[in-house]
C-alpha cells in the first residue's frame, strides 16, 4: 500500500486513528504459556487471546513463529501445523483458531441495533493449501454468524487478505465483559459447522461452506499474523502496539504472576492457613481461576518449609481490583495466626485466568 | 468434540463460615481452584456439565 494509500485509508476509515484494533495481540508478540499447543478433541489457549478448537479426528498444533511477512514490521506470527490429517470430516466436526472479543470493546460497532456498523478484518496469511478458505465472525448466543471466505492464491507464501462484514442489526450482541464476538478462522468443518459466505445466518457456523480444509492434509501449515478487526468498511495499515501495550491487555484476560523464588508476605489463619495478598498487573475481565500449585512457606525468622503439597482453598477478588486475597491451606500447625510468613509458588507459575 | 475435560470436581468450604466458597477441579489435567462465579469460563462450564447430567461435584470435605 502506497503512502498516500495508507493516508486515504486512514481518513476514509470513520474510525479512531489510534486504538482502532479490536484485537488483542494481533501481531502474535505475547505468548505467556509459551511452548506449544497440541490440539486434538478439545479447547486450548495457546498465544495470548487466540484459541484453538479441535473435533476428535485430527491433531494440530500451535506454536509461536517467527516466520513473517517482509517488510511489514512483525517479528512473530502464529503457526498451525498439521501433525495428523482428519481426511473425513463428520458433519458436526471443526477445526478452528479464534480469537474472542469482549463486548464492551465490540460495543462501538452497534450490531443487534438499526445503526449496526460495518468492521473490516485484514491480516496476513501464508498456508501450505491453496485455495478458498474460510472463517466466521459469531455472536455469544451462538445463533447469528457471518461465515467469510479470502483465497490463498500461492502455497507457502504470506498474503495480505481483508474481509468486510456487514453490520448486523439482528440478534443480541453483548456489550457488557462477555462475550461480544468470536472471530473463527477455520482449518476445515463438516457440513453444519459451516454455512454460506457473506451472509449473516441464524446459527453458528465456524467457518464457510465449500472452502479447503488443511486439517485434512497431513503436514499441512497455516500461519496467521498482523491480525486487525476495526469498525468501518476500509482496512487501515495495522496499527502497531509495543508488546508493553498488548501485554498488559492480554492480562486482563490471563496472567502469570510468579514462579518459584517470587516471595509473597502473608498472615496466618489459624494454624494450617495463610492469606496471601498478591498483586495483579491489571484488573481483570472477570473473577479468576487459579491454577493449583505446591506452595512453599516460611516463617518469619527461619527457612521453616512447609513439607505438605498445600494448595489454593479460596480467594477474594473484586472486579476491577489490582489485587487477590488467596488463602493457601494443608500446612502443619504452627503458632496460631503468626504474621509474616512467606509464601512461594514452588513447582509452577502462579497464573490466574479469566479468559472467555 | 469435548470442550474442557473435567475428571474432578469438588466443592470447598471457607474454613470460619463454613459455607461452599469455590471448586477443586482437574481440567484438561491441570488442577484449579474456580470462584463460584458466573463468567469465569471454568465455572460457566462444570456448571453446564452439571446440568447435562454428565458431571457430579463432591460436597466439600
Amino acid at each position: 500500500m502506497s503512502k498516500a494509500a495508507e493516508l486515504a485509508a486512514l481518513i476514509g476509515s470513520q474510525t479512531a486513528l489510534s486504538n482502532r484494533n479490536l484485537i488483542i495481540n494481533g501481531a502474535m508478540q505475547v505468548h505467556q504459556r509459551g511452548g506449544t499447543t497440541t490440539m486434538n478433541d478439545g479447547q486450548s489457549y495457546s498465544l495470548d487471546r487466540f484459541q484453538g478448537f479441535a473435533s476428535a479426528g485430527g491433531t494440530y498444533t500451535i506454536t509461536q513463529d517467527s516466520d513473517t511477512p517482509s517488510g511489514e514490521g512483525f517479528t512473530n506470527s502464529l503457526k498451525v501445523a498439521v501433525t495428523s490429517a482428519d481426511s473425513s470430516l463428520a458433519s458436526g466436526d471443526y477445526y478452528v483458531i479464534d480469537q474472542r472479543i469482549e463486548g464492551n470493546v465490540l460495543a462501538q460497532a452497534a450490531f443487534g441495533t438499526s445503526g449496526a456498523k460495518a468492521v473490516t478484518l485484514s491480516f496476513f496469511v501464508r498456508s501450505s493449501v491453496t485455495g478458498s478458505h474460510g472463517g466466521s465472525l459469531s455472536n455469544s448466543a451462538a445463533n447469528r454468524s457471518y461465515p467469510y471466505t479470502y483465497t490463498v492464491s500461492s502455497a507457502n507464501t504470506w498474503e495480505y487478505k481483508t474481509i468486510t462484514i456487514p453490520g448486523d442489526t439482528a440478534g443480541t450482541w453483548l456489550t457488557t465483559t462477555g462475550i461480544g464476538a468470536r472471530l473463527y478462522w477455520g482449518l476445515g468443518a463438516g457440513s453444519t459447522a459451516s454455512g454460506p459466505a457473506g451472509a449473516w445466518a441464524a446459527a453458528e457456523y465456524r467457518t464457510a461452506a465449500s472452502t479447503v480444509a488443511p486439517i485434512s492434509t497431513g503436514s499441512a501449515t497455516w500461519y496467521i499474523t498482523g491480525v486487525q478487526l476495526e469498525v468501518g468498511e476500509q482496512a487501515t495499515p495495522f496499527e502497531h502496539r509495543s508488546f508493553a501495550d498488548e501485554m498488559i491487555r492480554c492480562q486482563r484476560y490471563y496472567q502469570e504472576v510468579a514462579s518459584g523464588s517470587t516471595y509473597f508476605a502473608g498472615n496466618g489463619l489459624g494454624t494450617t492457613n495463610i492469606i496471601v495478598g498478591i498483586p495483579l498487573a491489571t484488573s481483570m475481565r472477570a473473577t479468576p481461576s487459579i491454577k493449583q500449585n505446591g506452595y512453599t512457606f516460611h516463617r518469619s525468622g527461619n527457612v521453616n518449609s512447609s513439607g505438605a503439597n498445600p494448595s489454593v482453598s479460596n480467594f477474594k477478588y473484586d472486579i476491577g481490583r489490582n489485587a487477590v486475597g488467596v488463602r493457601i491451606s494443608g500446612w502443619a500447625s504452627n503458632n496460631t495466626d503468626e504474621v509474616a510468613y512467606n509464601v512461594t509458588p514452588a513447582t509452577e507459575v502462579l497464573a490466574f485466568e479469566a479468559e472467555f | 468434540m469435548n470442550g474442557m475435560n473435567i475428571t474432578s470436581a469438588q466443592y470447598m468450604a471457607h474454613p470460619i463460615t463454613n459455607e461452599n466458597d469455590g471448586i477443586e477441579a482437574t481440567i484438561d489435567g491441570q488442577a484449579y481452584y474456580i470462584p463460584l462465579a458466573v463468567g469465569n469460563r471454568h465455572y460457566d462450564e462444570i456448571m453446564r456439565q452439571v446440568a447435562a447430567g454428565t458431571l457430579t461435584i463432591a460436597d466439600a470435605d
